[in-house]
């Protein structure tokens, strides 16, 4: 097929104003207040060594911190000032998206702008410095009309540096749910559809690169003491940034926003409720690529409307439960438990998706292995691979515990290339979804949790606290409840692993909800 | 001399280091309106220190500096320093600015309109010798030398000072420039009525522009007075200072014909 034919990158392409839109605002933003507090930061910090050292050491180690942990670090610290504020003042603020990608990157954007500035500050020639008090300047005057002009080269670069690197990471605020350029890259990743990772990596690279020379437009224009220039550069950063607020302002606000954590089921899943809100004359959108650390208290805070999550994840993680229940008992207590929470458990779909031991089917036929007891005794020589998360949740202590299992190795690998990893037999089990279309693909086995070291995971259907009441919602939703088996999923997202145009998350939700129709 | 004296230092003392370098120690000298002073001195010897002393760039650890009869500690040193012109050693053009900006700068900074401050700075080219329009709108770094040490005379000089201040100017530049250009301030000095004081390491150049000698050693006054003054000083630097030129001018009056020819009409070669 032509490269350019593929029916994704117009299907990119669409979500360019809104995605685009957002990450020039967030970066923007960010940038603008990461300004405002570096600026003066470092010219009060120019002569005092020991605020100096203080400021850059801090901006320092902000840097070492990786992009995706600092944005996730700030959704956290906001949601309790949040709770502060409304205990305190009476009033509350969204930590969700906007607020926490800004602080964090205005955060980040600080080390350039401010190592620039005081070196720029500092490298004027003192004996300048003199002779504009020579003249009869006060230290403003001196600071204003000859230090920060001179410095200027220097702190442009620092700005440069900082705008480059500020949007570069806006792409991973997706997480903290802020949509921007990393929506395309984290869909991408995660569905395999690497027209959207090319796509999104190539706009932000993009953007970078525009801001980078209109920044260097402003520069030469106040180096060359050109207006033209300066009003241009700074035309374009405002016809930019104005350019991104039309459409926003022109779309009506969708009423209802789906929350979609960062794998492929969770694109689809969020795919077909929205479509089935649409269906029953519901606007809604979705908010894709949500960290699991923050998709739940987005519910709860009612930054989004509905999702689907596992009981067994709530309960073990949201509720730090470390005992496992019968499927029927663990259900009835986290619908209490959420309920205390003011959250409705609207339903399963009717399948699971739980963590288990998996391995080539016909390595573990040879080794005679059907459960994780059979496992045991070659742990010791085998290898192991999961996601990032799973060797710390509360699943792998439980296992571990039960079975004594002990691998000689235990790596961590991105989910979606676990699976070729095992089949492959560059590692010889794999923690992964029993839901994963990629079991069948690669031929692979699930072994037998015999002592029940890993809790249920039935998908269900979660509500805001405000939508508790919503008859149109609950309604809309009623049919999918309990009409999803788990070999439908694993259908369903072996198609979203395809790699292909019919591959995207709306494609496949429609063909979920086409089987789901024609189910009697 | 009944008139008071326009600068006037009096038991002034200045340390650097917390007290462990006396750069200035214990100066008592007057300057009178209308007076060329320069300060002669090795490096080290304060004379700069002095000089900064005088306009409050630094503050002084012990006695009184008066300045038209003021307590310079009594007036705010902006507003001090905006009266008194000061030329830089090496100019201290800020690079940024233009000649027209570089002069016109202590001018703006006292809020005098525009129009004005351009006719002020064609004025000053004129005087410093300058081509207008051929210089007006140059930066710093596109001039000679001694062009940047006439545009430090013309920023000095723009806010009508009555007097200047002047640390090592002509110091950097080629013999026949530094002639020139001290012989042009010389006379700017007289014509326009200002009281001077320029620091040099150089005796000669001391001897032939001042109306009287000042001479720094190690932070102290050896001496001050005309040339002729001096000459009956009984230190032993200041009689070592003087001997240099003289021996020089003896040594170069004897290798030198008395009257060059010019026209090379009875030149051998």
């Amino acid at each position: 097929m032509n490269l350019l034919s593929d029916p994704r990158w117009s299907d990119a392409v669409s979500h360019l104003p809104d995605y685009l839109g957002n990450h020039v605002r967030v970066s923007v933003t960010a940038l603008a207040l990461g300004l405002l507090i570096s600026l003066p930061l470092a010219i009060a910090a120019r002569n005092r060594p020991l605020l100096r050292g203080a400021l850059l050491g801090l901006a320092s180690v902000v840097q070492t911190v990786p992009g995706l942990a600092l944005l996730a670090l700030f959704y956290p610290l906001l949601l309790a000032l949040a709770s502060l504020s409304l205990a305190w003042f009476g009033f509350d603020f969204s930590a969700f998206g906007f607020l926490p990608s800004v602080l964090a990157l205005a955060l980040y954007s600080m080390l350039p702008v401010l190592r620039n500035t005081i070196t720029g500050l500092r490298g004027v020639d003192p004996a300048l410095i003199e002779a504009a008090q020579g003249v009869g300047m006060t230290p403003r005057q001196s600071l204003f009309t000859v230090e920060l002009p001179l410095a200027l080269p220097v702190m442009m670069a620092g700005i440069r540096t900082a705008a480059v690197w500020v949007i570069g990471t806006a792409t991973l605020s997706t997480p903290i749910g802020q949509t921007s350029l990393g929506n395309y890259i984290f869909a991408g990743l995660q569905t395999q559809n690497w027209v959207f990772v090319l796509f999104g990596c190539a706009a932000a690279a993009l953007l970078a690169l525009v801001v980078d020379q209109l920044l260097a437009l402003i520069e030469t224009g106040i180096r060359l003491r050109s207006r033209l220039r300066v009003a241009l550069g700074a035309l374009g950063i405002v016809a930019l940034l104005a350019a991104t607020l039309v459409p926003a302002l022109a779309r009506p606000p969708s009423s209802y926003i789906v929350g979609a954590k960062t794998f492929a089921e969770q694109y689809v899943l969020a795919a077909l409720i929205a479509e089935r809100l649409q269906a029953a004359n519901l606007s809604a959108a979705s908010r894709e690529g949500l960290g699991s650390n923050v998709i739940f208290d987005a519910l709860v805070s009612g930054d989004i409307d509905v999702y689907v999550d596992y009981s067994g994840t709530l309960w073990a993680n949201q509720f730090h439960h470390s005992d496992i229940r019968p499927r029927e008992v663990l259900l009835s207590e986290l619908k209490t438990i959420l309920a205390q929470q003011k959250v409705t458990l609207l339903g399963e779909l009717g399948f699971e998706n739980a963590y288990a031991l998996v391995m080539p089917r016909k390595r573990a036929e040879q080794l005679g292995i059907r459960t994780i007891s059979d496992l045991v005794p070659y742990a010791g020589t085998m290898s192991m691979a999961a996601d990032y998360e799973f060797f710390s949740r509360p699943e792998w202590a439980g296992i571990q515990k039960a079975y004594g299992l002990k691998f000689r190795t235990q790596r961590q690998m991105q989910p979606d290339f676990m699976y070729a990893a095992v089949a492959s037999g560059e590692v010889d089990v794999i923690a992964g979804y029993t839901s994963d279309g990629l079991i069948a693909k690669y031929d692979l086995v699930v072994l037998n949790d015999d002592r029940h070291a890993i809790p249920p995971y039935d998908a269900i259907v979660l509500l805001a606290p405000k939508r508790a009441d919503d008859q149109a919602l609950r309604s809309a939703l009623q049919p999918l409840l309990g009409r999803i088996d788990i070999a439908t999923m694993r259908a369903a997202n072996l198609r979203a692993a395809g790699g292909n145009a019919a591959a995207s998350p709306n494609e496949v939700a429609r063909w979920l909800w086409n089987r789901i129709a024609k189910q009697p | 001399m009944s008139a008071p004296p326009v600068i006037a230092f009096a038991h002034v003392g200045k340390s650097f280091d917390g007290g462990r370098v006396k750069a200035v120690d214990d100066v008592s000298l007057e300057v009178h309106a209308g007076e060329f002073l320069t300060i002669v001195g090795g490096s080290g010897s304060g004379k700069t220190t002095l000089l900064r002393l005088a306009n409050r760039l630094i503050d002084a650890d012990q006695g009184r500096i008066s300045i038209e009869g003021e307590d310079v500690r009594a007036v705010d040193p902006v507003q001090l320093r905006r009266r008194i012109g000061y030329v830089f050693q090496n100019g201290g053009l800020f690079p940024h600015m233009s000649v027209a900006g570089n002069i016109g700068i202590t001018p703006k900074l006292l809020g005098t309109p525009a129009a004005e401050i351009a006719a002020r700075v064609d004025e000053l080219l004129d005087l410093v010798r300058l081509d207008r329009a051929q210089h007006r709108d140059r930066l710093p770094q596109e001039l000679s030398g001694g062009q940047r040490q006439r545009v430090g005379v013309a920023r000095a000089l723009a806010a009508k000072p009555r007097i200047v201040l002047m640390d090592e100017p002509f110091g950097a530049l080629d013999p026949l420039t530094r002639d020139a250009l001290s012989q042009d301030y010389r006379a700017l000095h007289d014509r326009l009525g200002l009281t001077t004081i320029m620091i040099t390491h150089d005796m000669a150049e001391a001897l032939l522009l001042a109306d009287r000698i000042a001479v720094m050693h190690a932070g102290k006054l050896l001496a001050q007075g005309t040339a002729a003054e001096l000459s009956g000083s009984g230190d032993a630097y200041v009689g070592q200072l003087l001997r240099t030129p003289r021996r020089q001018a003896e040594r170069l009056n004897a290798l030198l014909p008395a009257n060059p020819s010019r026209d090379g009409k009875d030149g051998a070669a």
